[in-house]
Protein backbone atom coordinates (compact mmCIF):
# COMPACT_ATOMS: atom_id res chain seq x y z
CA UNK A 1 0.00 0.00 0.00
CA UNK A 2 3.19 2.16 1.02
CA UNK A 3 4.56 1.57 -2.34
CA UNK A 4 0.91 2.58 -4.21
CA UNK A 5 0.85 5.70 -2.74
CA UNK A 6 4.49 6.45 -4.02
CA UNK A 7 3.14 5.15 -7.25
CA UNK A 8 0.39 7.68 -6.86
CA UNK A 9 2.91 10.44 -5.68
CA UNK A 10 4.62 10.03 -8.86
CA UNK A 11 1.74 10.25 -11.12
CA UNK A 12 1.02 13.69 -9.44
CA UNK A 13 4.05 14.87 -9.94
CA UNK A 14 4.23 14.29 -13.38
CA UNK A 15 0.88 15.07 -14.79
CA UNK A 16 0.85 18.89 -12.58
CA UNK A 17 3.91 18.78 -14.99
CA UNK A 18 1.95 20.21 -18.25
CA UNK A 19 -0.88 22.17 -15.48
CA UNK A 20 -2.31 23.62 -18.41
CA UNK A 21 -3.06 20.62 -20.52
CA UNK A 22 -3.70 18.75 -17.31
CA UNK A 23 -6.67 21.58 -16.14
CA UNK A 24 -8.27 21.04 -19.41
CA UNK A 25 -8.65 18.11 -19.38
CA UNK A 26 -10.86 18.17 -16.03
CA UNK A 27 -12.54 20.59 -17.53
CA UNK A 28 -13.34 18.71 -20.99
CA UNK A 29 -14.05 15.49 -18.63
CA UNK A 30 -16.55 17.87 -16.94
CA UNK A 31 -18.76 18.99 -19.52
CA UNK A 32 -18.63 15.74 -21.45
CA UNK A 33 -20.35 14.14 -18.17
CA UNK A 34 -22.39 17.35 -17.84
CA UNK A 35 -24.24 17.19 -21.06
CA UNK A 36 -24.73 13.04 -20.01
CA UNK A 37 -26.50 14.78 -17.22
CA UNK A 38 -28.56 17.20 -19.67
CA UNK A 39 -29.61 15.10 -21.57
CA UNK A 40 -31.64 12.62 -18.74
CA UNK A 41 -32.65 15.99 -17.65
CA UNK A 42 -34.60 17.14 -20.73
CA UNK A 43 -35.79 13.20 -21.08
CA UNK A 44 -37.24 13.41 -17.58
CA UNK A 45 -38.86 16.73 -17.92
CA UNK A 46 -40.81 15.43 -20.82
CA UNK A 47 -41.66 12.25 -19.83
CA UNK A 48 -41.41 12.69 -16.05
CA UNK A 49 -40.94 9.04 -14.87
CA UNK A 50 -39.39 5.62 -16.70
CA UNK A 51 -41.03 2.42 -16.16
CA UNK A 52 -42.44 4.16 -12.45
CA UNK A 53 -39.15 5.69 -12.00
CA UNK A 54 -39.03 9.18 -10.49
CA UNK A 55 -36.46 11.96 -12.21
CA UNK A 56 -35.04 11.58 -8.29
CA UNK A 57 -34.03 7.89 -8.31
CA UNK A 58 -33.12 7.61 -12.16
CA UNK A 59 -30.66 10.55 -11.22
CA UNK A 60 -29.03 8.76 -7.81
CA UNK A 61 -28.92 5.66 -10.46
CA UNK A 62 -27.24 7.80 -12.46
CA UNK A 63 -24.87 9.59 -9.79
CA UNK A 64 -24.07 6.21 -8.25
CA UNK A 65 -23.05 4.57 -11.50
CA UNK A 66 -20.85 7.54 -13.07
CA UNK A 67 -19.56 8.23 -9.80
CA UNK A 68 -18.19 4.28 -9.72
CA UNK A 69 -16.90 4.26 -13.03
CA UNK A 70 -15.06 6.78 -13.01
CA UNK A 71 -13.47 5.70 -9.88
CA UNK A 72 -12.71 2.42 -11.72
CA UNK A 73 -11.42 4.80 -14.89
CA UNK A 74 -9.11 6.76 -12.37
CA UNK A 75 -7.51 3.84 -10.88
CA UNK A 76 -7.87 0.85 -13.34
CA UNK A 77 -7.06 3.24 -16.08
CA UNK A 78 -3.60 0.62 -16.61
CA UNK A 79 -5.69 -2.20 -18.14
CA UNK A 80 -7.95 -0.16 -20.59
CA UNK A 81 -4.38 1.29 -22.30
CA UNK A 82 -3.13 -2.33 -21.52
CA UNK A 83 -3.16 -3.07 -25.32
CA UNK A 84 0.10 -0.32 -25.80
CA UNK A 85 1.63 -1.87 -22.38
CA UNK A 86 1.77 -4.74 -24.49
CA UNK A 87 2.92 -3.43 -27.78
CA UNK A 88 5.81 -0.95 -26.65
CA UNK A 89 7.05 -3.38 -24.55
CA UNK A 90 6.35 -1.87 -20.86
CA UNK A 91 4.73 -5.50 -20.12
CA UNK A 92 8.08 -6.59 -20.39
CA UNK A 93 9.89 -4.30 -17.69
CA UNK A 94 6.78 -4.71 -15.36
CA UNK A 95 7.39 -8.87 -15.46
CA UNK A 96 10.78 -8.54 -14.68
CA UNK A 97 10.08 -6.50 -11.45
CA UNK A 98 9.73 -8.19 -8.34
CA UNK A 99 5.84 -7.24 -7.45
CA UNK A 100 2.75 -8.48 -8.79
CA UNK A 101 1.89 -7.92 -12.02
CA UNK A 102 -1.51 -6.47 -11.50
CA UNK A 103 -0.67 -4.63 -9.12
CA UNK A 104 2.35 -2.86 -11.18
CA UNK A 105 -0.23 -2.77 -13.91
CA UNK A 106 -2.59 -0.72 -11.89
CA UNK A 107 -0.10 1.80 -10.29
CA UNK A 108 1.37 2.13 -13.63
CA UNK A 109 -1.36 4.32 -14.85
CA UNK A 110 -3.48 6.84 -12.49
CA UNK A 111 -5.65 9.11 -14.48
CA UNK A 112 -6.43 12.09 -12.59
CA UNK A 113 -8.23 14.47 -14.79
CA UNK A 114 -11.29 11.66 -14.44
CA UNK A 115 -11.31 13.63 -10.73
CA UNK A 116 -13.60 16.20 -13.12
CA UNK A 117 -16.11 12.96 -14.01
CA UNK A 118 -15.74 11.86 -10.58
CA UNK A 119 -16.59 15.53 -8.59
CA UNK A 120 -19.62 16.20 -10.78
CA UNK A 121 -20.85 12.77 -9.85
CA UNK A 122 -20.73 13.10 -6.67
CA UNK A 123 -21.90 16.16 -6.86
CA UNK A 124 -25.36 15.04 -8.17
CA UNK A 125 -25.66 12.37 -5.71
CA UNK A 126 -25.23 14.69 -2.88
CA UNK A 127 -27.50 17.16 -4.15
CA UNK A 128 -30.29 13.68 -4.71
CA UNK A 129 -29.32 12.73 -1.47
CA UNK A 130 -29.91 16.26 0.27
CA UNK A 131 -33.02 16.58 -1.83
CA UNK A 132 -34.35 13.27 -0.47
CA UNK A 133 -34.95 12.83 3.07
CA UNK A 134 -35.79 9.55 2.99
CA UNK A 135 -32.16 8.03 2.51
CA UNK A 136 -30.83 9.87 5.55
CA UNK A 137 -30.41 6.32 7.58
CA UNK A 138 -27.79 4.48 8.29
CA UNK A 139 -28.90 1.40 6.54
CA UNK A 140 -29.88 3.63 3.01
CA UNK A 141 -26.59 5.18 3.47
CA UNK A 142 -24.91 2.43 3.83
CA UNK A 143 -26.64 0.94 0.73
CA UNK A 144 -25.31 3.82 -1.67
CA UNK A 145 -21.84 3.54 -0.52
CA UNK A 146 -21.74 -0.92 -1.05
CA UNK A 147 -23.04 0.48 -4.69
CA UNK A 148 -20.58 2.44 -5.46
CA UNK A 149 -18.44 0.22 -4.26
CA UNK A 150 -19.46 -2.61 -5.70
CA UNK A 151 -19.85 -0.66 -9.21
CA UNK A 152 -15.94 0.32 -8.80
CA UNK A 153 -15.21 -3.34 -8.34
CA UNK A 154 -17.61 -4.71 -11.40
CA UNK A 155 -16.06 -1.96 -13.99
CA UNK A 156 -12.59 -2.55 -12.77
CA UNK A 157 -12.88 -6.74 -13.53
CA UNK A 158 -14.57 -5.52 -16.71
CA UNK A 159 -11.13 -3.84 -17.62
CA UNK A 160 -9.44 -6.73 -16.11
CA UNK A 161 -10.99 -9.09 -18.84
CA UNK A 162 -10.73 -6.71 -21.56
CA UNK A 163 -6.87 -6.56 -20.69
CA UNK A 164 -6.50 -10.37 -20.47
CA UNK A 165 -7.99 -10.63 -23.44
CA UNK A 166 -5.50 -8.89 -24.97
CA UNK A 167 -3.12 -11.78 -24.41
CA UNK A 168 -4.47 -13.60 -27.37
CA UNK A 169 -5.20 -10.47 -29.54
CA UNK A 170 -2.20 -8.35 -29.04
CA UNK A 171 -4.77 -5.73 -30.48
CA UNK A 172 -7.40 -4.12 -27.82
CA UNK A 173 -11.20 -5.44 -28.01
CA UNK A 174 -13.38 -2.95 -28.68
CA UNK A 175 -16.60 -4.76 -28.02
CA UNK A 176 -15.53 -5.06 -24.12
CA UNK A 177 -16.67 -1.24 -24.47
CA UNK A 178 -20.04 -2.48 -25.05
CA UNK A 179 -19.84 -3.46 -21.08
CA UNK A 180 -17.65 -0.73 -19.85
CA UNK A 181 -18.61 1.89 -21.78
CA UNK A 182 -21.80 0.70 -22.70
CA UNK A 183 -22.55 -0.46 -18.88
CA UNK A 184 -22.08 3.55 -17.76
CA UNK A 185 -24.84 4.27 -20.01
CA UNK A 186 -27.30 1.78 -19.58
CA UNK A 187 -26.54 2.14 -15.95
CA UNK A 188 -27.64 5.80 -15.85
CA UNK A 189 -31.62 4.14 -15.91
CA UNK A 190 -32.56 1.73 -13.43
CA UNK A 191 -31.63 -1.36 -15.56
CA UNK A 192 -35.20 -2.99 -15.25
CA UNK A 193 -36.53 -0.52 -18.05
CA UNK A 194 -34.67 -2.52 -20.86
CA UNK A 195 -37.06 -5.52 -20.34
CA UNK A 196 -36.73 -8.81 -18.51
CA UNK A 197 -34.36 -10.91 -20.60
CA UNK A 198 -31.71 -7.75 -20.41
CA UNK A 199 -32.36 -7.53 -16.62
CA UNK A 200 -31.30 -11.30 -16.25
CA UNK A 201 -28.30 -10.61 -18.28
CA UNK A 202 -26.94 -7.69 -16.49
CA UNK A 203 -27.51 -10.19 -13.42
CA UNK A 204 -26.14 -13.58 -13.90
CA UNK A 205 -23.55 -12.80 -17.10
CA UNK A 206 -22.09 -9.21 -15.99
CA UNK A 207 -23.26 -7.89 -12.83
CA UNK A 208 -24.34 -4.61 -13.38
CA UNK A 209 -27.83 -5.26 -11.63
CA UNK A 210 -26.19 -6.85 -8.61
CA UNK A 211 -24.91 -3.14 -7.60
CA UNK A 212 -27.60 -1.15 -9.64
CA UNK A 213 -30.71 -2.22 -10.19
CA UNK A 214 -31.66 -4.36 -6.81
CA UNK A 215 -30.06 -2.22 -4.22
CA UNK A 216 -32.22 0.82 -5.32
CA UNK A 217 -35.10 -1.21 -5.03
CA UNK A 218 -34.46 -1.06 -1.67
CA UNK A 219 -33.27 2.41 -1.16
CA UNK A 220 -36.38 3.83 -3.24
CA UNK A 221 -38.74 1.04 -0.82
CA UNK A 222 -40.55 -0.68 -3.39
CA UNK A 223 -38.76 -3.60 -1.49
CA UNK A 224 -38.47 -4.32 1.86
CA UNK A 225 -35.56 -7.14 1.57
CA UNK A 226 -32.80 -6.29 3.51
CA UNK A 227 -30.67 -8.78 1.56
CA UNK A 228 -30.52 -6.37 -1.12
CA UNK A 229 -28.66 -3.64 0.62
CA UNK A 230 -25.50 -6.62 0.33
CA UNK A 231 -25.82 -7.76 -3.35
CA UNK A 232 -23.46 -5.22 -4.62
CA UNK A 233 -21.10 -7.42 -2.18
CA UNK A 234 -21.72 -10.81 -4.46
CA UNK A 235 -21.04 -8.69 -7.71
CA UNK A 236 -17.55 -8.88 -6.16
CA UNK A 237 -17.49 -12.39 -7.33
CA UNK A 238 -17.24 -11.41 -11.17
CA UNK A 239 -13.39 -10.44 -10.15
CA UNK A 240 -13.14 -14.56 -9.77
CA UNK A 241 -13.54 -15.27 -14.12
CA UNK A 242 -11.98 -11.72 -14.95
CA UNK A 243 -8.76 -13.26 -13.18
CA UNK A 244 -8.98 -16.50 -14.63
CA UNK A 245 -8.90 -15.02 -18.15
CA UNK A 246 -6.16 -12.68 -17.24
CA UNK A 247 -4.18 -16.03 -15.53
CA UNK A 248 -4.63 -17.97 -18.89
CA UNK A 249 -3.73 -14.95 -21.17
CA UNK A 250 -0.34 -14.12 -18.96
CA UNK A 251 0.41 -17.61 -19.71
CA UNK A 252 0.13 -17.41 -23.51
CA UNK A 253 2.16 -14.19 -23.57
CA UNK A 254 4.21 -13.64 -26.27
CA UNK A 255 5.96 -10.81 -26.17
CA UNK A 256 6.52 -8.13 -28.98
CA UNK A 257 9.44 -6.88 -31.20
CA UNK A 258 13.66 -6.65 -29.89
CA UNK B 1 25.29 -20.10 -12.68
CA UNK B 2 22.93 -20.24 -15.78
CA UNK B 3 22.51 -23.26 -17.24
CA UNK B 4 20.47 -23.52 -20.74
CA UNK B 5 19.61 -27.32 -22.03
CA UNK B 6 17.60 -28.12 -25.00
CA UNK B 7 15.37 -24.60 -25.42
CA UNK B 8 13.12 -24.53 -28.00
CA UNK B 9 10.95 -21.73 -28.14
CA UNK B 10 8.67 -20.70 -31.04
CA UNK B 11 5.82 -18.27 -31.84
CA UNK B 12 2.55 -18.41 -33.65
CA UNK B 13 1.77 -15.64 -35.86
CA UNK B 14 -1.27 -14.96 -37.96
CA UNK B 15 0.04 -15.17 -42.07
CA UNK B 16 -0.99 -11.91 -43.76
CA UNK B 17 -1.27 -11.82 -47.31
CA UNK B 18 -1.73 -8.43 -48.95
CA UNK B 19 -4.81 -6.80 -50.15
CA UNK B 20 -7.50 -5.51 -48.71
CA UNK B 21 -9.78 -8.43 -49.84
CA UNK B 22 -7.80 -10.61 -47.96
CA UNK B 23 -7.20 -8.49 -45.35
CA UNK B 24 -10.92 -8.88 -45.00
CA UNK B 25 -11.36 -12.57 -45.33
CA UNK B 26 -8.58 -13.21 -42.13
CA UNK B 27 -11.26 -11.23 -40.18
CA UNK B 28 -13.16 -14.37 -40.56
CA UNK B 29 -10.96 -17.05 -41.15
CA UNK B 30 -6.80 -17.00 -40.18
CA UNK B 31 -4.18 -18.86 -40.90
CA UNK B 32 -1.08 -19.62 -38.36
CA UNK B 33 2.17 -19.96 -38.70
CA UNK B 34 4.51 -21.22 -36.72
CA UNK B 35 7.92 -19.97 -36.85
CA UNK B 36 10.50 -21.12 -34.93
CA UNK B 37 12.53 -18.64 -32.55
CA UNK B 38 15.25 -20.71 -30.49
CA UNK B 39 15.93 -24.33 -31.81
CA UNK B 40 17.99 -26.70 -29.13
CA UNK B 41 19.71 -23.39 -27.24
CA UNK B 42 22.26 -24.95 -24.92
CA UNK B 43 24.84 -23.18 -23.20
CA UNK B 44 26.23 -22.61 -19.63
CA UNK B 45 27.82 -19.52 -17.81
CA UNK B 46 30.13 -19.32 -14.84
CA UNK B 47 29.68 -16.54 -12.47
CA UNK B 48 31.74 -14.03 -12.93
CA UNK B 49 32.16 -13.88 -16.54
CA UNK B 50 31.04 -11.70 -19.55
CA UNK B 51 29.52 -13.44 -22.08
CA UNK B 52 29.12 -11.21 -25.53
CA UNK B 53 25.82 -12.65 -27.36
CA UNK B 54 25.88 -12.04 -31.04
CA UNK B 55 23.52 -12.89 -34.12
CA UNK B 56 22.07 -10.67 -36.75
CA UNK B 57 18.66 -8.75 -36.32
CA UNK B 58 15.59 -11.82 -35.85
CA UNK B 59 18.27 -14.39 -34.58
CA UNK B 60 16.94 -15.12 -31.35
CA UNK B 61 19.15 -13.25 -29.01
CA UNK B 62 16.23 -11.28 -27.25
CA UNK B 63 14.05 -14.13 -26.63
CA UNK B 64 16.91 -15.85 -25.37
CA UNK B 65 17.36 -13.18 -23.02
CA UNK B 66 13.40 -12.40 -22.60
CA UNK B 67 13.54 -16.32 -21.41
CA UNK B 68 16.79 -16.26 -19.00
CA UNK B 69 14.93 -13.48 -17.38
CA UNK B 70 11.24 -14.78 -16.59
CA UNK B 71 9.47 -12.87 -19.37
CA UNK B 72 8.91 -15.95 -21.76
CA UNK B 73 8.34 -19.38 -21.16
CA UNK B 74 10.19 -21.66 -23.52
CA UNK B 75 8.22 -24.45 -25.19
CA UNK B 76 10.60 -27.24 -24.10
CA UNK B 77 14.26 -27.36 -21.95
CA UNK B 78 15.08 -26.36 -19.18
CA UNK B 79 16.70 -23.27 -17.72
CA UNK B 80 18.18 -23.15 -14.63
CA UNK B 81 19.64 -19.56 -13.30
CA UNK B 82 21.06 -19.38 -9.50
CA UNK B 83 19.48 -22.83 -8.84
CA UNK B 84 16.09 -21.61 -10.12
CA UNK B 85 13.48 -21.89 -13.07
CA UNK B 86 13.22 -18.24 -14.44
CA UNK B 87 9.31 -18.03 -15.12
CA UNK B 88 8.32 -20.24 -11.78
CA UNK B 89 8.63 -17.86 -8.55
CA UNK B 90 8.83 -15.16 -10.83
CA UNK B 91 9.03 -12.35 -8.39
CA UNK B 92 11.30 -14.15 -6.39
CA UNK B 93 13.48 -14.88 -9.01
CA UNK B 94 13.54 -10.91 -10.85
CA UNK B 95 14.66 -9.13 -7.54
CA UNK B 96 17.86 -10.74 -8.26
CA UNK B 97 18.87 -10.23 -11.92
CA UNK B 98 19.05 -6.43 -13.64
CA UNK B 99 18.14 -5.74 -17.13
CA UNK B 100 18.34 -2.95 -19.51
CA UNK B 101 16.77 -2.93 -22.58
CA UNK B 102 18.13 -0.73 -24.58
CA UNK B 103 15.56 0.52 -27.03
CA UNK B 104 12.95 1.03 -24.09
CA UNK B 105 13.11 3.30 -21.12
CA UNK B 106 12.49 2.28 -17.57
CA UNK B 107 12.52 6.09 -16.60
CA UNK B 108 9.73 8.53 -15.99
CA UNK B 109 10.12 10.99 -18.49
CA UNK B 110 8.50 13.84 -16.50
CA UNK B 111 9.87 13.55 -13.00
CA UNK B 112 13.79 13.75 -11.84
CA UNK B 113 15.25 10.66 -12.75
CA UNK B 114 16.39 10.37 -8.77
CA UNK B 115 12.58 9.91 -8.21
CA UNK B 116 12.51 7.17 -10.78
CA UNK B 117 15.07 5.34 -8.36
CA UNK B 118 13.21 6.01 -5.24
CA UNK B 119 10.00 4.17 -6.76
CA UNK B 120 12.78 1.60 -7.37
CA UNK B 121 14.15 1.43 -3.88
CA UNK B 122 10.40 0.45 -2.93
CA UNK B 123 9.75 -2.03 -5.81
CA UNK B 124 12.98 -4.06 -4.75
CA UNK B 125 12.64 -3.15 -1.01
CA UNK B 126 16.33 -2.13 -0.58
CA UNK B 127 16.86 -0.87 2.80
CA UNK B 128 17.83 2.28 2.98
CA UNK B 129 21.61 2.18 4.16
CA UNK B 130 22.17 -0.48 1.09
CA UNK B 131 20.42 1.97 -1.39
CA UNK B 132 22.54 5.06 -0.17
CA UNK B 133 25.58 3.21 -0.69
CA UNK B 134 24.96 1.85 -4.01
CA UNK B 135 23.38 5.43 -5.15
CA UNK B 136 26.46 6.76 -4.61
CA UNK B 137 28.67 4.10 -6.09
CA UNK B 138 26.73 4.58 -9.06
CA UNK B 139 26.46 8.33 -9.20
CA UNK B 140 30.43 8.44 -8.78
CA UNK B 141 31.33 5.89 -11.37
CA UNK B 142 28.89 6.71 -13.61
CA UNK B 143 29.05 10.10 -14.01
CA UNK B 144 25.24 11.44 -12.38
CA UNK B 145 25.43 13.86 -9.98
CA UNK B 146 24.29 16.36 -12.35
CA UNK B 147 21.61 14.69 -14.18
CA UNK B 148 19.92 12.59 -11.91
CA UNK B 149 17.94 16.24 -10.48
CA UNK B 150 16.79 16.21 -14.35
CA UNK B 151 13.67 14.61 -15.62
CA UNK B 152 14.53 12.16 -17.92
CA UNK B 153 13.11 13.79 -20.66
CA UNK B 154 15.40 16.83 -20.64
CA UNK B 155 18.39 13.66 -21.15
CA UNK B 156 20.78 13.21 -23.69
CA UNK B 157 20.63 9.56 -24.90
CA UNK B 158 24.23 8.84 -23.62
CA UNK B 159 23.42 10.63 -20.50
CA UNK B 160 19.68 8.20 -20.15
CA UNK B 161 21.38 5.16 -21.16
CA UNK B 162 23.57 5.60 -17.41
CA UNK B 163 20.84 6.27 -15.59
CA UNK B 164 19.19 3.20 -17.38
CA UNK B 165 22.15 1.11 -16.16
CA UNK B 166 22.34 2.47 -12.81
CA UNK B 167 18.58 1.97 -12.17
CA UNK B 168 18.83 -1.36 -13.16
CA UNK B 169 21.82 -1.94 -10.91
CA UNK B 170 20.13 -0.66 -7.36
CA UNK B 171 19.53 -3.76 -5.97
CA UNK B 172 22.81 -5.10 -6.46
CA UNK B 173 21.86 -7.67 -9.00
CA UNK B 174 24.21 -11.22 -9.25
CA UNK B 175 23.01 -11.09 -12.56
CA UNK B 176 23.09 -8.32 -15.64
CA UNK B 177 21.25 -8.66 -18.72
CA UNK B 178 22.48 -5.74 -21.18
CA UNK B 179 20.02 -5.61 -24.32
CA UNK B 180 21.92 -3.50 -26.93
CA UNK B 181 22.70 -0.83 -24.25
CA UNK B 182 24.86 1.07 -27.07
CA UNK B 183 22.55 1.18 -29.21
CA UNK B 184 22.86 4.90 -30.75
CA UNK B 185 25.17 6.06 -28.10
CA UNK B 186 27.81 8.52 -29.69
CA UNK B 187 31.57 7.58 -28.97
CA UNK B 188 32.06 9.18 -25.66
CA UNK B 189 28.86 7.41 -23.74
CA UNK B 190 30.02 4.25 -26.08
CA UNK B 191 33.47 4.19 -23.81
CA UNK B 192 31.99 5.20 -20.91
CA UNK B 193 29.41 2.36 -20.31
CA UNK B 194 31.95 -0.12 -21.83
CA UNK B 195 34.29 0.76 -18.79
CA UNK B 196 31.36 0.78 -16.27
CA UNK B 197 30.96 -2.62 -17.44
CA UNK B 198 34.07 -3.86 -16.73
CA UNK B 199 34.36 -2.04 -13.92
CA UNK B 200 31.14 -3.61 -12.51
CA UNK B 201 32.09 -7.07 -13.44
CA UNK B 202 35.97 -6.62 -11.80
CA UNK B 203 34.80 -4.91 -9.07
CA UNK B 204 31.60 -6.48 -8.03
CA UNK B 205 32.11 -9.78 -9.71
CA UNK B 206 28.32 -9.24 -11.71
CA UNK B 207 28.06 -11.93 -14.19
CA UNK B 208 27.23 -10.03 -17.15
CA UNK B 209 25.12 -11.02 -20.54
CA UNK B 210 25.48 -8.73 -23.27
CA UNK B 211 23.94 -8.81 -26.84
CA UNK B 212 24.68 -5.87 -29.27
CA UNK B 213 25.87 -5.56 -33.03
CA UNK B 214 28.36 -3.20 -32.47
CA UNK B 215 31.58 -5.77 -32.56
CA UNK B 216 33.87 -3.29 -30.37
CA UNK B 217 31.77 -3.83 -27.22
CA UNK B 218 32.63 -7.31 -27.89
CA UNK B 219 36.33 -6.62 -28.52
CA UNK B 220 36.44 -4.45 -25.87
CA UNK B 221 34.50 -6.35 -23.28
CA UNK B 222 33.68 -10.02 -23.77
CA UNK B 223 36.29 -12.43 -23.13
CA UNK B 224 33.79 -15.08 -24.54
CA UNK B 225 31.35 -15.14 -27.22
CA UNK B 226 27.95 -16.76 -28.35
CA UNK B 227 26.77 -16.78 -31.51
CA UNK B 228 23.28 -17.55 -32.68
CA UNK B 229 21.63 -17.80 -36.01
CA UNK B 230 18.63 -19.00 -37.24
CA UNK B 231 17.58 -20.09 -33.63
CA UNK B 232 21.08 -22.02 -32.95
CA UNK B 233 24.14 -21.37 -31.22
CA UNK B 234 26.59 -21.44 -33.91
CA UNK B 235 29.83 -20.52 -32.35
CA UNK B 236 30.79 -20.63 -28.39
CA UNK B 237 33.52 -19.95 -27.64
CA UNK B 238 36.76 -17.31 -27.00
CA UNK B 239 36.41 -14.31 -29.02
CA UNK B 240 40.44 -14.69 -29.86
CA UNK B 241 39.64 -18.52 -31.11
CA UNK B 242 37.06 -16.55 -33.23
CA UNK B 243 39.92 -14.02 -34.81
CA UNK B 244 42.17 -16.83 -35.47
CA UNK B 245 39.43 -18.34 -37.80
CA UNK B 246 39.07 -15.24 -39.53
CA UNK B 247 41.49 -14.10 -42.22
CA UNK B 248 43.68 -11.92 -41.27
CA UNK B 249 43.46 -8.30 -41.96
CA UNK B 250 39.98 -8.32 -41.54
CA UNK B 251 38.32 -5.80 -38.95
CA UNK B 252 35.73 -7.10 -36.66
CA UNK B 253 33.00 -5.97 -37.93
CA UNK B 254 34.51 -7.43 -41.27
CA UNK B 255 34.99 -10.81 -39.91
CA UNK B 256 31.40 -11.15 -38.14
CA UNK B 257 30.02 -9.93 -41.93
CA UNK B 258 32.05 -13.05 -43.20
CA UNK B 259 30.75 -15.32 -40.55
CA UNK B 260 27.21 -14.75 -41.20
CA UNK B 261 27.98 -15.17 -44.56
CA UNK B 262 29.32 -18.56 -43.98
CA UNK B 263 26.44 -20.19 -41.79
CA UNK B 264 23.84 -18.25 -44.23
CA UNK B 265 22.21 -16.71 -41.50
Amino acid sequence: MKLYWKYFAIHLKSQLQYKVSFLLMILGQFLSTFSAFIGLYFMMQRFHQVEGFSYQEVLLCFAVVSLAFSLAECFARGFDTFSTMIGNGEFDRILVRPRHEIFQVLASKIEFSRIGRLLQSLFILLVVIIKTPYLWCFDKGLTILLMILGGTVVFSALFLIYAGLCFFTTDGLEFINIFTDGGREFGRYPLSIYGDSILKFFTYIVPLALFQYYPLLYLTGRSNQPLYIFFPCLSGLFLFPAYLIWKTGLKRYQSTGS
Amino acid sequence: MIKLEHIHKSFRVAKRKEGLGSAFRALFHREYQIIPALRDISFEIAAGEIVGYIGPNGSGKSTTIKIMSGILRPDSGNCLINGQIPWQNRKHYVGQIGVVFGQRSQLWWDVPVIDSFSLLQDIYDIPDKAYAKTLSELTATLDLAEIIQLPARQLSLGQRMRCEIAASLLHDPRILFLDEPTIGLDAVSKLAVREFIQKQNQEKGTTIILTTHDMQDIEALASRILLIGKGQILFDGRYADLKKQAKTGLSAEEMVAELYREYQI
